[in-house]
């Protein structure tokens, strides 16, 4: 069985950026396994700009984006396999994939970056009661068929959720010829940008009602209507609210799942609020060697945050295939979230092996306006920043000093939670 | 004195930004949070601007279609007519980033350019 | 003129078309989807039912048990996945008691082997979920899951292959008596026969009546159902049924054999023989009553929810056999559940009745046996990556949340009455039916299959007729 250092699951923008920041860190022997036929992943078909303002200082579309970090691969020649789907991740790192080429193959990994990125949520998960014909997509099926391969699914357009994919995706349908009825969203607020809602909505006159859901979906063969009623504040539809949209396509971008399936294989404990893997300070699940960066871990808002992420798991990989990183036992501090923050990523700190500084990335459960992020150190408030607004639908990030927790002895749980003004 | 509140697309940020006008003079800029953001309120109340993506077919490629954007901002009011220019439009492979598709898009003064690589087909493969 | 014209090509009618292709005659099956297994044969329960719910002396019981001996021979020889997984209908009152003893009773008469009534701590050995209400159940070892699809497309695809004709997009708008049999009438031409099967399922009615002046009358009768992922494919190990009692009939919670949950279905009866749309109080209604059985039924992980009709005749009673006024027609109606169950037994005696009353032969080259399409994670990895060296197609992932590869789905679109569309595609490789329901998979699958049959994508259907994905391309109406 062949043997590599690092191999990394997935070679989208986590695992790109894994993969460059572990070779920069000294691990030569990476392998990348991709299952499309070229890497960059998702980014392949976002087309539209406002990528890597945070990474490049300039705004780039997804494949330009996408293009810098695989040009930056070939450059350090890392290894990867295109059209490769890996089907098994065992315990002790041993990563199974098959492709055409090779058939079915395992290589034995020194460590495993988890970089498999996310899914999107499907109309059976919400449960929209009516019939199933064609015209209902999921935001990201539409965006691929618009953006890579040039077809419209449809001409009359309702969208189900505010996420980015499905404001990206109304102007996008927009600009291509169809016509965009309406965007809906179930909760008071939208679960994407705000500068998605004025560039992807406004400039078209695409209407965005909030407290809104679809009710019923109407069509035998194609879409032929939906209805859209007005819900209240448990999310329950209003009945004599209900208003008819004749279309052909419903649209839903009604939130991301991390592809946990191959991490659950191999005994990663997977948190039900991300629905990604638990993971320490350097990105390490509870499992020895076996890292997640990106979507797979939590669902990011920018990709910039995703290679910031993703390059830090390249290099605590990389450190734990040179023996730094061989667990010292030492203090384990517990992060808490509370008081409207949902999570934090890192779940757990071990002060002796984090960085000077380490960002924790977290989301709010709702919109909160003239508030405070606060970080507490057992039961001392550490840190009180306000904000004007936190929102579900962008990603928080707080930054913790190591020397600032090491003059804390004793140190158990750390707090990060939303007050009031 | 006219106030115009706007929320900044530089960003992902999305500051809130109030802009003050004055018989169509800029007075004040406020809210921003950098100097993108003092650009694109000035911008978007005199003559606002966005950058057009899009795909045109591409003939003997890998992929049916190659992304393409224009390579600055063109005046909001001509996002359409550059979508028009792009209609038809077909390139053969390889096709490179950066090179450019159409150019000056409906007399625009701005290229629409290639955002990603398509190699021709059977090359490449690996 | 074909000696028999069988009306529909759901699982009852593939049955009959299966067990007539074993005598020599010329036979046509009619279908008026673009596919077999496209009315109630491919939303129901997918349950081998044991046969202790009908009456006693009925056909219905009859041929529930029959059909039930049939299946281990049956998916045998047509490769079906089939599990006896073992059935437990549960009592959640003591009140209830002498209703579970009455079943137990009916049963034993309809022949139903290994029947007895587990206790409470048995119960919940068996199943750890079983609702905390629960007293007693009665446990039938015989009960079992089948994939409806396969089974349905493997009789039908046998059937094929022993010679029977199959015509799609048919619709069969009339019937009429003849001289030498029936004309039927369709909206793609006439079709005559000596004989006919009436296998139309929810609109069996509608053609016996055409011919019989004994009227029989048919209600849909609406079952919805969710089905869950398959993290929660375990939460039950059996068929956990609600004993029918003071709150009327309760809904199953059972595994499928692909290793997901399915919960279903409701009963009400509609008069819209096509409304297979789920409704916001169905859906509801489901949640409350899988309760009653297995203990908070895992409903987050829902990924789809589907309704079925059932084709309900006002005596609740199978009817197969020739109107005694309209003599070569033979109806099978009134199939509702057990159904899919009873489908082979069904078959038999349809095509029984078909043969004496045609004087038919047997084929001494009937072929018994048929394949699934070739899977394979159900080989070794040395047999896996010689098949991939043969054919590379098999190292191709089409579908990640079912493991699907481009082999399978090639082998689906080429088989005999191979797949026409997304949907033929997934009945048959299981393709788009994971978690993310399609999301991934649909356009790739869309370019095999425009790619196979020669077509451009804006004609790739998700279900036959006006059911298209795509509608045009970018900016050709700028």
């Amino acid at each position: 069985m062949k043997a590599y250092d690092i191999v990394i699951v997935g070679g989208g923008p986590a695992g790109l950026a894994a993969a460059v920041a572990a070779r920069k860190s000294g691990t030569d022997s990476i392998l990348i396994l991709e299952r499309e036929r070229e890497l960059g992943g998702i980014l392949n078909q976002c087309i539209h700009s406002g990528f890597g303002l945070h990474t490049f200082n300039e705004e780039l579309t997804g494949p330009e984006y996408a293009a810098r970090f695989v040009a930056e691969v070939k450059r350090l020649g890392i290894e990867y396999r295109l059209n490769t789907m890996v089907v098994d991740i065992s315990r002790d790192k041993v990563v199974t994939s098959v492709n055409r080429e090779d058939g079915m193959f395992s290589v034995r990994a020194g460590a495993v970056i988890l970089a498999m990125g996310c899914r999107e949520r499907s109309r059976g998960a919400l449960n929209i009661p009516g019939y199933r014909p064609a015209g209902i997509y999921s935001a990201g099926t539409a965006q691929r068929l618009v953006n890579r391969e040039g077809y419209l699914p449809g001409r009359r357009v309702v969208i189900l959720g505010s996420g980015d994919i499905g404001l990206i995706m109304a102007r996008r349908m927009t600009l291509e010829g169809a016509r965009v009825l309406l965007v809906a969203e179930l909760q008071p607020y939208s679960g994407g940008l705000k500068r998605n809602i004025v560039q992807c909505l406004d400039d078209y006159g695409i209407p965005l009602k909030l407290s809104h859901t679809v009710v019923d979906i109407q069509g035998k063969e194609r879409l032929t209507g939906v209805t859209v009623a007005r819900v209240d504040a448990s999310g329950k539809p209003i009945p004599g609210t209900e208003e008819q949209y004749d279309c052909d396509t419903l649209l839903l971008s009604v939130g991301l799942i991390p592809e946990n399936e191959l991490s659950r294989g191999a005994g990663v404990e997977i948190s039900p609020v991300t629905s990604g893997p638990v993971v320490n300070e350097s990105l390490e699940t509870n499992i020895e060697g076996i890292f997640a960066c990106g979507n797979v871990l939590h669902v990011h808002d920018l990709v910039d945050y995703v290679s910031e992420e993703a390059s830090a798991a390249g290099r605590s990989a990389a450190e734990y295939v040179r023996g730094l990183s061989a667990d010292g036992a030492g203090t384990v501090i517990r992060m808490n979230p509370a008081d409207g923050v949902r999570y934090t990523v890192p779940f757990l700190i071990r002060p002796e092996r984090m960085d000077e500084k380490m960002t924790v990335r977290f989301r709010v459960g709702s919109v909160c306006r003239d508030c405070y992020v606060s970080v507490y150190f057992d039961g001392e408030r550490v840190l009180h920043r306000r904000r004007p607004v936190v929102a579900p639908g962008e990603m928080e990030q707080i930054v913790l000093e190591k020397e600032k927790i090491l003059a804390h002895p004793g140190l158990e749980v750390i707090t990060v939670k939303i007050e009031e003004a | 004195m006219e106030k115009r509140e706007l929320i900044c697309i530089g960003c992902p940020l999305g500051c809130p930004i109030t802009v003050t006008l004055d018989g169509g003079t800029v007075t004040a800029v406020e809210g921003n949070t950098c100097k993108r953001g003092d650009d694109y309120a000035r911008r978007e109340v005199t003559n606002p601007t966005r950058i057009v993506t899009s795909t045109v077919t591409v003939e003997g490629g890998c992929d049916r279609t190659v992304s393409v954007k224009t390579r600055t901002d063109v005046p909001k009011s001509m996002i359409f007519d550059c979508m028009r220019a792009l209609r038809g439009v077909k390139v053969k492979a390889p096709v490179h980033i950066g090179d450019v598709i159409v150019p000056d898009a409906a007399g625009t003064g701005v290229d629409i350019v290639a955002t990603s690589e398509v190699e021709q087909q059977g090359a490449g493969i690996v | 003129m074909y000696d028999v014209i069988i009306i529909g090509a759901g699982v009852t009618g593939s049955a009959a078309a299966r067990e007539l292709s074993r005598f020599h005659a010329k036979i046509c099956v009619l279908e008026k989807e673009e596919d077999v297994c496209c009315g109630t044969s491919k939303a129901n329960s997918a349950i081998v039912h044991a046969g202790y719910d009908a009456e006693n002396g009925s056909l219905m019981a009859e041929l529930n048990v029959q059909g039930n001996r049939m299946m281990t021979q049956l998916a045998e020889e047509l490769d079906i996945p089939f599990v006896r997984n073992g059935s437990l209908v549960v009592c959640t009152a003591e009140a209830d008691r002498p209703a579970l003893e009455a079943l137990h009773e009916r049963g034993v008469k309809n022949g139903v082997e290994g029947l007895r009534i587990v206790e409470r701590e048995e119960l919940v050995r068996m199943e750890p979920h079983i609702s905390d209400q629960a007293q007693a159940a009665l446990y039938a070892p015989t009960g079992g899951i089948i994939c409806p699809f396969r089974l349905n497309i493997a009789m039908a695809e046998n059937a094929c292959e022993n010679g029977v004709e199959f015509q799609f997009n048919t619709c069969v708008e009339n019937v009429e008596k003849t001289e030498e049999g029936f004309r039927l009438r369709t909206d793609r031409g006439i079709y005559e026969a000596r004989c006919v099967v009436n296998a139309a399922g929810v609109y069996a009615d509608r053609f016996h009546n055409m011919v019989s002046g004994r009227k029989i009358r048919i209600t849909p009768r609406k079952g919805e159902y969710y089905l869950l992922d398959r993290t929660a494919g375990d939460y039950v190990s059996r068929t956990v049924f609600t004993l029918p009692g003071r709150y009327g009939k309760g809904v199953l919670v059972s595994p499928t054999v692909h290793g997901n949950l399915i919960v279903g279905p409701t009963a009400h009866d509609i008069g819209d023989k096509e409304a297979t749309n789920t409704t916001r109080e169905g859906l509801d209604e489901l949640a409350v009553k899988c309760a009653a059985a297995v203990k908070d039924v895992p409903l987050r992980q829902v990924i789809t929810s589907f309704a079925g009709l059932r084709a309900h005749e006002d005596g609740h009673e199978f009817l197969i056999g020739e109107p005694d006024d309209a003599p070569g027609f033979v109806d099978c109606a009134g199939i509702e559940s057990p159904g899919l169950t009873a489908s082979p037994a069904i078959g038999r005696m349809a095509a029984r009745i078909v043969r004496d009353r045609l004087g038919l032969t047997e084929k001494e080259d009937f072929i018994a046996v048929g394949h699934d399409v070739l899977r394979p994670d159900r080989l070794s990895v040395q047999e896996r990556n010689d098949l991939i060296r043969r054919h590379p197609e098999y190292g191709t992932v089409i579908c990640r949340c079912e493991t699907v590869t481009e082999g399978e789905i090639l082998d689906a679109i080429r088989r005999p009455l191979g797949a026409r569309s997304l949907d033929g595609i997934k009945r048959r490789t299981r393709a788009g039916m994971g978690r993310c329901q399609a999301g991934f998979c649909s356009p790739r699958a869309m370019e095999i299959l425009a790619r196979e049959l020669g077509t451009g994508m804006d004609r790739i259907t998700k279900s036959g007729g006006d059911s298209r994905f795509i509608v045009g391309t970018d900016k050709d109406s700028l």
